[in-house]
């Protein structure tokens, strides 16, 4: 069970997050949709503490952490939270200097203190799983940005994480590199994987997400089953967001 | 007969006084050059971290340590810390005063290209490393420094290359290295311009050797790819 309550972000003056609960069920996919500056990323920041809320309860499986004003959480219980949880990035942010597998083995070798030797299997049969194990030994600068994602995909989930944080995963890639990336997110969802992910990809969201939550100005606006908020939207601003985006798509445009 | 094997005067004197020069080179110069990076640039990286991450008081003595060392000229810093301490009752020898001198050197001018290639590496590797749960020393260690290390090559190259020929300021200080060797030749022998033309030829030997290793280190950090790589 992963949750958020009441999760309030401000960087000075300006609140980013205002004030959002959020409950993930294990197993679930949940979309954060909304446009951009309407705090998803930051919301799915706060999930591994990449953000430190300024108040709220962040929770993870049997961990909860509580921040308030004017008071910090210490390192330790930081650590111990963000390990249950993995990230892929918008950027990939493989780690240049190590090959596909070593991005993979990191966490387990350096992290786990897992030898060398079980590490290499996992991180092998993962890249088997993102359909990247020919690409063990390449190194992140000569594969493409789709082959880079589903690496780093793997190299996410290589601890065993909670959950599978997704921020734009697909937002760097043209549609046929994110297609690839779609694929793998989908077959890890259809496992059983709990992913909370942010995205305008409305293709990735209505291919995989069961919950959808529309952010903007650091409110949540509406939220419900994918199929309710993108097909038969309640409120008028998340229907012009649907339509603005899906209109896009139809020019040909990006996601 | 005898005269025609006998060789010009001007390469018979370099070739007699070459045992003494690159004996002085291996016992003083190398060794002072070598331990004063090794320890400069472990105080480089302390100082960069520092100045990086280390509270507001350790940040201000580091740039005050890096104004003042790089601010005067470092014969006068070799002049005040073996001449100049013994007023103060700190009395040291040439080697070790000429170690200590090169290697706060090294350090100030080694910090500042330290802390530039750690901020180069993108805000973006910390948080991958930081989410697969590594702590900050393991990213830094892991992630950071070894990108930052290949950016670091090139000025740290210059840095080192400059050291090899500032160790002649030793001399100085009574530190006998090579170029006090070829010096004192040229007190017996009278012959100034063969001796430091030889000693000149001995240091831009030295800095040839560290070039190519240079390019070689420089090959290696880059194997990975994803930039531009210089022509060779």
């Amino acid at each position: 069970m992963i949750g958020l309550s009441n999760i309030v972000k401000r960087f000075g003056d300006n609140t980013v997050i205002n004030d959002v609960s959020v409950d993930i069920r294990e197993g679930s996919v949940t979309a954060l949709v909304g446009p951009s500056g309407g705090g998803k990323s930051t919301l799915l920041r706060c999930i591994n503490l990449l953000e430190i809320p300024t108040s709220g309860t962040v929770r993870v499986g049997d961990d909860a952490i509580e921040f308030k004003p004017g008071t910090r959480a210490s390192t330790k219980t930081i650590q111990t939270l963000r390990r249950q949880t993995g990230m892929v990035f918008q950027n990939f942010q493989l780690f240049p200097h190590r090959t596909a597998i070593e991005n993979v083995m990191e966490g387990l070798v350096t992290v786990l203190k897992w030898p060398e030797a079980k590490a290499r299997e996992r991180a092998a049969a993962l890249l088997e799983k993102v359909g990247m194990a020919h690409k063990a030994d390449a190194w992140p600068a000569t594969l493409s940005g789709g082959q880079q994602q589903r690496v780093a995909i793997a190299r996410a989930l290589a601890p065993s994480p909670k959950v599978l944080l997704c921020d734009e995963p697909t937002s760097a890639l043209d549609p046929e590199l994110a297609q690839e990336v779609v694929d793998v997110l989908g077959q890890l969802a259809s496992e059983g994987t709990t992913m909370v992910m942010a995205t305008h990809d409305l293709r990735l969201a209505s291919k995989i997400a069961q919950k959808v939550v529309f952010l903007e100005a650091g409110s949540i606006v509406e939220e419900g089953p994918a199929g309710e908020v993108f097909g038969n939207p309640r409120h008028q601003r998340t229907r012009r967001f649907i339509a603005s985006i899906t209109h896009q798509h139809g020019d040909g445009g990006e996601g | 007969m005898e005269r025609a094997f006998a060789l010009p005067h001007w390469l018979q004197l370099m070739l007699d006084s070459l045992g003494p020069l690159l004996w002085a080179a291996l016992v003083f110069t190398a060794p002072l050059t070598l331990l004063s990076f090794v320890l400069g640039l472990a105080v480089g990286l302390g100082a960069a971290l520092l100045r990086l991450f280390g509270p507001a008081p350790l940040t201000a003595i580091v740039r005050f340590y890096v104004w003042i060392i790089r601010g005067t000229p470092l014969l006068v810093q070799l002049f005040l810390i073996f001449y100049g301490l013994p007023s103060v009752g700190i009395v040291l020898d040439a080697f070790p005063a000429a170690l200590i001198g090169f290697t706060l050197n090294i350090g100030a001018y080694s910090s500042e290209i330290i802390r530039a290639v750690i901020t180069s590496v993108p805000k973006g590797q910390w948080e991958a490393a930081y989410s697969i749960g590594m702590t900050w020393t393991q990213a830094m260690r892991r992630t950071i420094l070894p990108q930052a290390a290949r950016v670091a090559v090139p000025p740290l190259s210059n840095t080192f290359i400059s050291l090899v020929k500032d160790t002649s300021l030793a001399a100085a200080i009574t530190v006998p290295e090579m170029f006090q060797a070829a010096q004192r030749i040229v007190a017996t022998t009278y012959e100034p311009l063969i001796l430091y033309v030889e000693a000149a030829l001995l240091y831009l030997a030295m800095s040839s050797v560290l070039s190519t290793l240079q390019v070689r280190l420089e090959k290696r950090l880059n194997r990975y790819g994803g930039f531009l790589e210089a022509r060779s």
